[in-house]
């Protein structure tokens, strides 16, 4: 009987001493909430594609300068779930010290308390300034007045188009440069002069299950259109009802010519007909750029979206990684220095980020002759310019219910099942609905 | 949870029987023993209760609980209190009811399929006298695919213009193949023939080994009898496997009330919300919106749901038990 008490009691202390020395394992921090060693900085990223690579590229020059430091980066996937686990590592007190987000993502974030701000005065104490990042990105980076990011890049909607299919088609200039296809009839004789040359479609672009992709070409002819969706933090609801279905109307027209296919895979079909020559454009994200060129080689090149309507100034729909600081319990599990650190020296590796097919937001090597050498990256480089960041509401922003409920009218409306009236009228009430509901943050 | 709850005290009671009815010994030993009997059957059942209370009653009171607040996934704690304001919501939203409805076709077509093509493959196999652990192997394997691996497999099969399923029916002379994912018509349909395929192993080796079970005695009295094959079939076989066609049912019946994965990863609810069962609607309001208040209360509706579909067939299967 003693016997055995002895014994579990010194299962319980082995138990028990496991337990303390746990506390440096991350199921150990997990469960008792330590910060962890001093040394160790974790990095939260959502890269599972080409880009996430590149990222590993550019830690190495980090990892070699400060050899005393343990990055541990996590990568996640994209979307909605990394957002869930960021938020609620943040909430229960264990955040890594620095993280990604999509800056159309932060109203979110920092209106819910989650992020630390950062002064410009820590940043000139790592080598950064405003100066430093593309206006329209550090601008974004801001909530409420304050600095919640450091911008990284900016990813576009663009077009990629066969550059075999384009001199078939008659489409390149005397300079071997895509000829000039702005304008709503332009760009549809373009297609049309492409369907010809690949005998199957003109363009292809990811409409069934890519609520995302669905967005950014609605959300970039609506706002060449110069309409705004939302004010008031996504409170009021402004909708320009008669550009919306213009917009519709002309995404629609695409598939009644069959020029554009009426329903292409979000996973993967639709760069698969551009890759497999039946398509000659594809309108998508430049992140795609590593997967068309490891499909196509060099047949291929790139260029802004093209300018469909006049009627407001440049836009293509386009968002930006940056990084962010999670709010920690306390200033040693922040590590808030180390973390710009790191911040500083990812963004010195900037081209790297950039190979992947984003542009950079480090100005030092948006400018530099590197950059402009890289090809195809330099001919869409022009279009962060006109990004044109999503609406500033709790609903909005990558991976949203905002991107579902207009995305599902979309599909609908290019697949030939709605109108483009009953569908505009669909966003707007989806979008009514939204506004109502009450804010989580 | 219905299982595990009928789990709990079946446990008890075994424990608790082989404790007392010990082997016959001096009444020392007898007064030793029920002491410690007094503290074997709740401890052993303590583990498990402590993970029942942990995992399956403590987060279905929180949901109860949370149901009646409008707490936010950006926040901590359970947030304000809003009352009944959550219920209202979702019984007057258009989405709750579409999504149960979309749950409710999901089971419709994949129950009645999965009961009756488990039970045709069942008696198929049990022809054969030699080589039938191959075609148990054949139609039990899907079964132990992950949903991720079966979603990958299938987005690929329906995807649009590359897909072989629309490549199929193109040769079969079809012009214009339907879009099998992107078409509200045919998005649903896709995924339950996905997910029949995957499944009906299950059901399958249930229905054969219930076949088993039944005796050669039985059908050579009916082939004495005079009894066709077909009689056999219709008045013999099926009857006596009433058991297993009720477990088999109501097993799938809940696991198809409770989709989730595969439609998740093949049409994300899509497309125009066609094919969102209403977990994943409870998954949009939770986690993409990050409104868990909300998200709390339509989860214990649907468990309520959920139990009153399964209490009804329980019902109505005793009454025919009975009358049988």
């Amino acid at each position: 009987m003693w016997a055995r008490r002895r014994f579990l009691g010194a299962v319980g202390g082995l138990a028990a001493a496991g337990g303390l020395s746990g506390c440096g394992t991350a199921v150990g921090q997990g469960l008792t909430g330590a910060e962890g060693p001093r040394s160790e900085l974790a990095f939260w990223h959502p890269f599972t594609g080409g880009d996430g690579a590149q990222l590993a590229a550019m830690e190495r020059p980090y990892r070699r300068r400060h050899p005393g430091v343990r990055l541990k980066p996590t990568t996640m996937v994209w979307g909605s779930p990394y957002y869930t686990k960021l938020t609620l590592a943040t909430l229960s007190k264990r955040p890594p010290q620095v993280a990604i987000t999509h800056l159309s993502r932060l109203p979110t974030l920092a209106a819910s308390g989650l992020l630390r701000g950062i002064t410009e005065r820590e940043l000139a104490e790592h080598g950064m300034s405003p100066g430093h990042f593309r206006t329209s990105a550090f601008r974004t980076a801001h909530h409420g007045g304050m600095l919640y990011a450091v911008p990284l890049d900016t990813h576009p909607f663009v077009l990629y188009y066969r550059t075999d299919v384009a001199k078939k088609a008659g489409l390149l200039g005397s300079d071997g440069e895509l000829a000039d296809i702005d304008g709503p009839e332009k760009y549809v004789d373009a297609l049309r002069a492409a369907k010809e040359a690949t005998g199957a479609w003109g363009a292809s672009v990811a409409s069934v299950k890519d609520p995302a992709t669905c967005w950014r070409l609605f959300w970039s002819l609506y706002r060449q259109l110069g309409a705004e969706l939302v004010a008031d933090g996504g409170r009021r609801v402004v909708m320009d009802t008669g550009a919306a279905e213009e917009v519709l109307a002309y995404i629609r027209r695409l598939a009644v010519e069959k020029l554009v296919p009426p329903a292409a895979d979000g996973n993967g079909g639709a760069i698969t007909l551009l890759t497999s020559g039946k398509a000659g454009f594809l309108m998508d994200g430049e992140w795609q750029l590593l997967a068309v060129r490891g499909a196509v080689g060099g047949k291929f090149d790139m260029r802004p979206f093209p300018r469909i309507f006049h009627d407001g100034p440049y836009a293509c729909a386009a968002d930006s990684h940056a990084f962010i600081l999670p709010k920690a319990g306390s200033v040693h599990a922040q590590r808030a220095g180390q973390a710009l650190d790191f911040v500083r020296s990812m963004l010195g590796s900037s081209l790297d980020w950039a190979k992947g097919g984003h542009i950079p937001a480090w100005q030092p090597t948006a400018r530099s002759a590197a950059y402009r050498r890289l090809k195809p990256q330099s001919h869409y480089a022009a279009a962060a310019d006109g990004a044109a960041y999503d609406p500033a509401a709790w609903y909005a922003g990558a991976d949203s219910n905002l991107y579902r409920k207009f995305g599902d009218v979309i599909t609908s409306v290019l697949g030939g099942h709605l109108r483009p009236e009953p569908g505009a009228a669909r966003m707007r009430e989806g979008l009514r609905e939204l506004a109502r509901t009450e804010a989580p943050v | 949870m219905s299982a595990a709850s009928g789990a709990a005290p079946n446990s008890q009671a075994d424990v608790g029987g082989s404790g007392g009815d010990g082997p016959g010994a001096g009444g020392a030993v007898r007064a030793r023993g029920s002491r410690h009997g007094r503290w074997t059957a709740p401890g052993m059942l303590l583990p498990f209760g402590v993970f029942y209370v942990v995992f399956l009653l403590g987060p279905l009171v929180y949901t109860a609980v949370a149901g009646f607040f409008g707490g936010s996934l950006v926040k901590g704690g359970l947030g304000r209190w809003v009352g009944l304001k959550n219920y209202r919501e979702a019984l007057g939203s258009a989405d709750f009811w579409s999504s149960l409805g979309h749950t409710f076709y999901f089971t419709l077509l994949t129950t009645v399929p999965l009961v009756l093509i488990a039970l045709v493959l069942a008696l198929l196999a049990d022809r054969f006298a030699r080589g039938r652990w191959f075609f148990r192997l054949a139609f039990f394997a899907p079964f132990m695919l992950p949903s991720a691996v079966i979603s990958l497999l299938f987005m690929w099969i329906f995807a649009d213009e590359i897909g072989l399923a629309q490549g199929v029916v193109k040769w079969f002379g079809v012009e214009t193949p339907p879009s099998w994912l992107g078409d509200p018509d045919w998005a649903m349909i896709s995924v339950a023939a996905a997910t029949v395929w995957w499944t009906v192993g299950f059901n399958f080796v249930l229905y054969l080994a219930a076949l088993q079970e039944i005796p050669a005695e039985v059908h050579e009295a009916a082939a004495m009898d005079g009894a066709g094959p077909w009689q056999r079939l219709r008045l013999v076989v099926v009857p006596m496997l009433g058991r297993a066609t009720t477990l088999v049912a109501v097993l799938q019946l809940v696991a198809s009330l409770k989709v989730f994965d595969q439609i998740y990863m093949m049409t994300s609810g899509g497309p125009d919300d066609s094919t969102r069962p209403s977990l994943l609607y409870i998954y949009q309001t939770g986690f993409t919106d990050g409104r868990t208040g909300y998200a709390s209360t339509v989860s214990l509706l649907l468990f309520v749901v959920i139990l009153l579909v399964s209490l009804v067939w329980f019902a109505m299967v005793r009454r025919t038990e009975k009358g049988s």
